[in-house]
């Protein structure tokens, strides 16, 4: 009886060691990421300023800038969002609401799983065989913009399907008996319904897109320009290919650039998130179907 | 004039015989009402009339529909022009994720009406037919979530009505709502009957009893019986059906 | 109705649903066709026993092995951190953690996944490798450890809420079975609900390595750039990915044995991340179908 009593005691022992166990691994990863950012606050807030921002890259860490970085980011964004929204929303649209099923469908539905898990250094390759040397695009914002679109098609594919299965059908049917042709029932009923859920996806995985560099390294983007890009044809850096750079010089006053540099890049990838986080939420709550 | 005649009918869903050997002539301008246990091929049988069964896999159907003669199976028919002349009100009130209006005026918008005036005074009279009007003239801009259930299918009928349809087949329009709002419904749908031609799905007898002028008993995917509703609730000449009606089973 | 426009349309669609093959076929295609004429150069034996990788010395070796070992020994470090978290992470949320903390904490744990890689990079090089050497004291500056430690956490939420959903998938009719006999939720969780959603969360373990495997900017910053056959976690390596990048930053001429040999590296990585991610796939359909 006591033996009993005993094990039951060491079982509700384990039990109850577990459950901190789970709590402390929950918050491991978090408690790190802040120390992280608390540290890169301390050495990179100090370095940050207006001057900073709208400064050339120079030789000389203190005069050194993220302009041209920045401006580059900038270009990138608008130019991939153009690319990989109008592709992607619509290959997700075949995919979901024309393609039969049917063999074909499943590839194209593999396929996509599939490219997902590519590497996006290998999407880096693709680019610069195909888009940098083939076409001749070089290391242009052009050429970048289109290897970053390919990495990010087949997210937006995956939200776009999942955010039009989400309306319901009973939608789709009323459309459908009031005489609406299938291309007006997506694009006046099904597509403004999911679009809450679709922008929020997109803007994810374009914050995803924004702090990445080893693509664009790979497809030719620069990691010194002196001027700022004027037209998609031309040369560019980024701010997460500024910061590499940064890191990878022995001088530490560059080390400090890289940190306020990280602060900048850190706060556009959060406010997209952000963003998206709050655009999901009020889409939430405004449609309870 | 808008008769509706189902020759032969056969609808197979994979191996699934749904509808077996129906055939039934539908009068104009008189509500008919379909009645019948669940899984008896009602729903089916009146979908066929709007091709809405198209979207369903496997879907499979032998013999004929016809309206105004014409079979609207046929390959030259377009389903979009079929579906405006034959409406559809579905079990559930399912307005669109828009504003009162907007749900109103879609069916105009997707023909390419753009002249405001003209879709506000369809979107009025339309609302008004349903007796819709009174409740939200002053919240058009509403979102058609912010109604009521009774009043969302009542906004489904204006959004119906909108279009212009001949013929209007609802799906069980009432069993998602409360027998007040049932009650209005009801009366809705003996005033359209003068310029529609209805076909109701209902499981509630009453309802059959009160709206309609004809009624037809499907059982196991055959029509069983089909007469005047008051034969057929006072002197239905088959078993089943009495015992259906007298609610013995189903 | 204006049906012309609408097949239009459905054309334009279809070939942007069509793009995504295209996008298959064009990785597929110049990978081997690139690394093809590399290895008219270089035998296959060669390439995948050799010891030594030293494509940018005058005598030249193209033995991918060392950077092969590199991928590995970062990736498993990572794994060796996230999966004993992630897990925990998983099992905790599911079986533990009230709704309204789980509902609070999941979009919290994503933010470590969306955290650009080169700041993780910078992380791991100047303050995880400082922090190392202060009690390890044979570390060098670039290593294997500190890259592997940041990539684990990184790669902790996609094990956790894989594992989660595998969890999830249990049938409560299993987990009340085994209350109903007196179990806790401890011997619950190791004896039943860990057995039966092992295949799910083995499909998180494969997608975690693969993701890990595929990383460049962290190892490109933080375990150096020198290919070295060896598994000591302690010295400089250089990876398969940071290879790829060491490469483009330089300036190659097109026709060089550098810029062919990115292509060789390349198709290996695609062969290693496309068979895992495969395999993940059909473990995900076979269990998916096992509770249906």
């Amino acid at each position: 009886m006591n033996r009993k009593m005993n094990i039951t005691r060491k079982n509700r022992l384990k039990d109850k060691a577990f459950k901190y166990i789970g709590l402390l691994s929950t918050f491991v990863g978090l408690v790190a990421l802040a120390v992280f950012v608390f540290i890169i606050l301390q050495t990179g807030l100090p370095r940050l300023s207006w001057d900073f921002i709208t400064s050339l890259p120079s030789r000389f860490p203190e005069r050194a800038g993220i302009y041209t970085a920045l401006i580059g980011t900038l270009w990138m964004l608008v130019l991939t969002i153009i690319f990989s929204v109008t592709l992607g929303v619509s290959a997700g649209i075949y995919l979901e609401e024309y393609s039969k099923k049917g063999l074909l469908s499943r590839l194209l539905e593999i396929n996509i799983s599939n490219l997902v898990g590519v590497p996006s250094v290998i999407y880096g390759i693709l680019g610069l065989a195909f888009f940098n040397r083939y076409l001749s695009l070089g290391g242009s914002l052009l050429a970048g913009s289109l290897t970053l679109s390919l990495l990010i098609i087949p997210v937006i594919v995956v939200t776009t399907r999942e955010s039009l299965k989400a309306v319901p059908r009973t939608i789709k049917e009323a459309a459908y008996a009031l005489g609406a042709t299938k291309w007006q029932t997506i694009s006046r009923q099904l597509l403004p319904a999911a679009s809450g859920s679709i922008v929020t996806g997109v803007i994810l995985a374009l914050a995803r897109a924004i702090g990445e560099a080893a693509p664009l390294i790979v497809v030719g983007a620069l990691s010194f320009v002196p001027f700022t890009p004027r037209t998609p044809m031309d040369d560019y850096t980024l701010l997460p290919i500024q910061i590499f750079n940064w890191t990878s010089r022995p001088q530490p006053e560059f080390q400090i650039n890289a940190s306020a540099g990280i602060i900048v890049l850190l706060f556009i990838t959060f406010l997209m998130n952000g963003i998206s986080i709050y655009l999901r939420n009020k889409w939430q709550k405004k449609v309870k179907w | 004039m808008n008769k509706l005649i189902a020759k032969n009918i056969n609808v197979w869903y994979g191996d699934n015989h749904a509808l077996k050997d129906v055939s039934m002539v539908i009068e104009p301008n008189q509500v008919t009402s379909l009645i019948g246990p669940s899984g008896c091929g009602k729903s089916t049988f009146l979908r066929l009339f709007n091709r809405m069964n198209d979207y369903i896999d496997n879907f499979k159907l032998g013999g004929e529909i016809l309206i105004n003669d014409q079979n609207i199976y046929d390959p030259s028919v377009n389903t979009e022009e079929l579906r405006k002349k034959v409406g559809m009100v579905f079990q559930k009130p399912n307005p669109f994720p828009s504003s009162i209006y907007e749900n109103v005026a879609f069916g105009l918008r997707i023909q390419g009406m753009k002249k405001k005036s003209q879709i506000d005074e369809i979107v009025e009279s339309s609302l008004r037919k349903a007796v819709l009007w009174d409740e939200v003239k002053d919240s058009l801009k509403k979102s058609a979530y912010s109604l009521s259930g009774g009043q969302q299918q009542r906004l489904c009928i204006a959004r119906t009505l909108a279009v212009e349809p001949e013929i209007i087949l609802m799906d069980e329009p009432a069993s998602a709502l409360d027998p007040i709002s049932t009650s209005k419904l009801e009366n809705l749908i003996t005033e359209l009957k003068k310029n529609y031609t209805i076909v109701i799905v209902t499981h509630n007898m009453q309802q059959a009893g009160r709206v309609s002028d004809m009624t037809a008993f499907f059982f196991m995917g055959s029509l069983i019986e089909y007469d005047t509703t008051r034969t057929m609730f006072l002197k239905p000449q088959h078993l089943q059906t009495q015992n259906y009606i007298t609610g013995r089973f189903g | 109705m204006p049906k012309p426009k609408e097949k239009l349309i459905v054309s334009a669609l279809a070939l942007s649903g069509w793009l995504t093959i295209f996008t298959t076929v064009g990785i597929l295609f110049i990978l081997i066709f690139e690394s093809s004429q590399f290895f008219r150069e270089v035998g296959i034996w060669e390439f995948l026993t050799g010891t030594q990788w030293t494509p940018l010395f005058s005598k030249k070796e193209y033995g991918i092995l060392p950077l092969l070992t590199a991928t590995l020994l970062t990736s498993v470090i990572a794994l060796l951190v996230a999966l004993p978290i992630g897990l925990s992470i998983a099992i905790y949320l599911n079986e533990y953690a009230n709704r309204k903390f789980r509902r609070a904490i999941k979009p919290m744990l994503e933010v470590l996944a969306s955290v650009p890689t080169v700041v993780y990079g910078f992380f791991a090089l100047t303050i995880i490798t400082p922090f190392l050497q202060s009690f390890i004291p044979g570390l060098s500056g670039f290593n294997s450890i500190s890259p592997g430690i940041v990539m684990g956490i990184m790669i902790i939420p996609m094990i956790s809420s894989l594992s989660e959903d595998a969890l999830f998938a249990v049938p409560k009719s299993l987990r009340d079975a085994s209350y109903g006999m007196g179990a806790t939720r401890f011997q619950t969780v190791f004896r039943v609900l860990i057995p039966s959603a092992s295949s799910g969360i083995i499909v998180s373990v494969i997608l975690a390595i693969s993701r890990a495997i595929g990383e460049t900017m962290i190892v490109a910053i933080a375990a150096g750039q020198q290919p070295r056959f060896t598994l000591n976690p302690m010295v400089p390596v250089e990876t398969i990915t940071t290879y790829i990048v060491q490469v483009s930053l330089g300036d190659v001429p097109r026709d060089s044995m550098e810029y062919r040999s990115i292509f060789a590296a390349g198709i290996v990585l695609f062969i290693i991340t496309f068979v895992m991610n495969n395999v993940s796939l059909w473990l995900k359909r076979r269990y998916h179908r096992q509770y249906e």
